[in-house]
């Protein structure tokens, strides 16, 4: 046990010093020592979290969320493909379907929120930044998605959110996904306006809705 | 290479408002062009917009003017704010204000087809993408209006993340608007800043991609600076520097919160000997403009 919190206390560390080699290594160890990977993922959400509130206080600054992202994103691969190749959870928890908006290139939000899905569980089809609304839709389609999550940094860029909604229920397929949206540019009264399903205004509150959402609604019979 | 020539070094885009004339290039003074008219990450300003009340951008205008603008970015773009109704409106304000040449910032060509109809003199036009689409609809409204026009070099697919990938999407500007007519003097580029928080060498490509549109197409540039500090404690002093270092790089206009970059700006242009007899130096000085680098407010401290 001690060896355990050991373990995840050095993952923490790993992702919170930025050191991208060592969060891959100790995920690896994590899974020799027989952790579940459930509470490895708990581990570095918590360290990330922290690096994106301190972010958020202004007490720690771009590079340092970059830095912490990065290091996430190195032991996340290892942690994933365990739980891909172990029988007993060989189903995702849904299909995502994630980009930035048209006219955005910004990557960082979206990139942490890609992250933390994938961390959760999810299938994450992540189509990149500067994502036509005909993208995001043929992709929701295609992809028979659970989720669409969509990022705008810029207020300029925001205006394309609506569009993606429309065109969604013009093509019919807008009761069978979950559409959430964050970014800079994003506020609740536009997600209100929109009618889009959730908003948070932080990468890891955003995703924790996401999931919660879904269990409500599987607990409802509706999922 | 799409076979376009270098033009001589020294050619000017002229701006111009109703009877004010701003000149980018050459070896006069950096052009700086206020960007606060935007309600971009200011909410109370987008909520003024939503209401149609346009006296924060009036006010806007003269502050930046004052601080020493001497071109204003107007950029209306709001979830909820009617561009194609608003531009023009906040174009009619600001001109009641104050006469610069105005820099009209829309990714609406709607918008800006109605804003272009009312504006007073030669704006520029903010932006055009390098990506066939965005060209097409564009180049026509630069090429009717005589303005000049500000090219971005990214398409739809991102930016290049090499300064030779840059310098190859303006390439492609230059062609598509001299194929509309438009002279190689019209036609601005903006090599685009990235966060350098979020990548080490982000600012490194972006002025080597200035110095090379600058040197093999001899189109003049331009460069919104605030980008490269987001998300980093002590945005000014980032942002000054690199105006220091974009000027170097042959940057003659600069899209920034002018007052806060002004000094470093006016110092680099004395030093690159833009600034006869020092003469706006040492006017800025005497107008108090430096008196937080100088306490006893004395120059030779």
């Amino acid at each position: 046990m001690d060896e355990t919190n050991q373990i995840l206390r050095e993952l923490r560390a790993a992702i919170q010093e930025y050191d991208a080699a060592r969060a891959g290594a100790l995920a690896e160890r994590s899974l020799a020592e027989g952790i579940p990977q459930v509470d490895s993922l708990a581990a570095m959400t918590e360290a990330i979290r922290e690096v994106g509130e301190a972010f958020g206080r202004g007490d720690l600054f771009l590079p340092d969320l970059i830095g912490a992202a990065k290091a996430l994103e190195a032991a996340l691969p290892v942690l994933r493909q365990a739980m891909i190749d172990e029988a007993e959870r060989p189903e995702t928890r849904g299909v995502v379907v994630l980009g930035t908006v048209l006219g955005d290139v910004h990557t960082i939000g979206k990139g942490m929120v890609s992250a933390l899905l994938t961390a959760n569980g999810f299938e994450v089809h992540d189509l990149g930044v500067n994502v036509a609304t005909s993208d995001f839709i043929a992709a929701v389609r295609d992809r028979q998605a659970r989720i669409l999550a969509m990022s705008a940094l810029l207020t300029s860029t925001a205006v394309q959110i609506g569009p993606v909604v429309k065109g969604l229920e013009e093509a019919g397929l807008r009761r069978q996904v979950l559409v959430a949206i964050g970014g800079g540019a994003v506020t609740a009264e536009l997600a209100h306006a929109l009618k889009v399903d959730a908003y948070h205004a932080t990468a890891p509150g955003g995703v924790d809705l996401i999931v919660s959402m879904l269990e409500d609604k599987a607990e409802a019979g509706l999922a | 290479m799409t076979g376009v020539e270098p033009l001589v070094s020294g050619t000017l885009t002229v701006l111009s408002g109703a009877c004010s004339e701003v000149a980018v290039g050459g070896s006069g003074p950096t052009v700086l062009i206020g960007e606060r008219i935007s309600p971009s990450g200011r909410p109370a300003l987008a909520e003024a917009l939503l209401r149609e009340d346009l006296d924060p951008i009036r006010e806007e205008a003269r502050v930046q003017v004052a601080a020493g603008a001497a071109v204003l970015d107007v950029n209306v773009a709001a979830p909820g704010v009617d561009e194609v109704r608003l531009l023009p409106m906040a174009v009619r304000a600001i001109q009641e204000e104050r006469d610069v040449p105005l820099c009209l910032d829309s990714s609406r060509p709607e918008a800006l087809a109605a804003t272009l109809a009312v504006t007073r003199g030669r704006p520029l036009v903010s932006s055009v993408r390098a990506d066939e689409e965005d060209l097409r609809r564009m180049m026509p409204l630069v090429a009717a209006y005589g303005t000049s026009v500000i090219g971005l070099t990214m398409t739809t697919d991102g930016i290049p993340q090499t300064a030779r990938g840059r310098l190859g999407l303006a390439e492609r500007i230059v062609a598509a608007a001299e194929a509309h007519g438009i002279s190689r003097d019209r036609i601005v580029i903006d090599c685009l800043a990235l966060a350098v928080g979020a990548e080490r060498e982000s600012a490194l490509v972006t002025l080597e991609a200035c110095r090379l549109v600058r040197s093999e197409l001899g189109v003049n540039l331009v460069l919104g600076v605030s980008n490269v500090s987001y998300g980093l404690p002590a945005r000014s002093v980032l942002n000054a520097a690199f105006c220091t270092l974009a000027i170097q790089a042959g940057v003659g206009s600069l899209i920034v919160d002018v007052a806060r970059v002004r000094p470093a700006v006016l110092a680099t242009d004395l030093l690159l000997a833009r600034d006869e007899w020092a003469g706006r130096y040492v006017g800025a000085y005497k107008r108090g403009l430096f008196d937080i680098f100088s306490q006893q407010g004395g120059a030779r401290g």
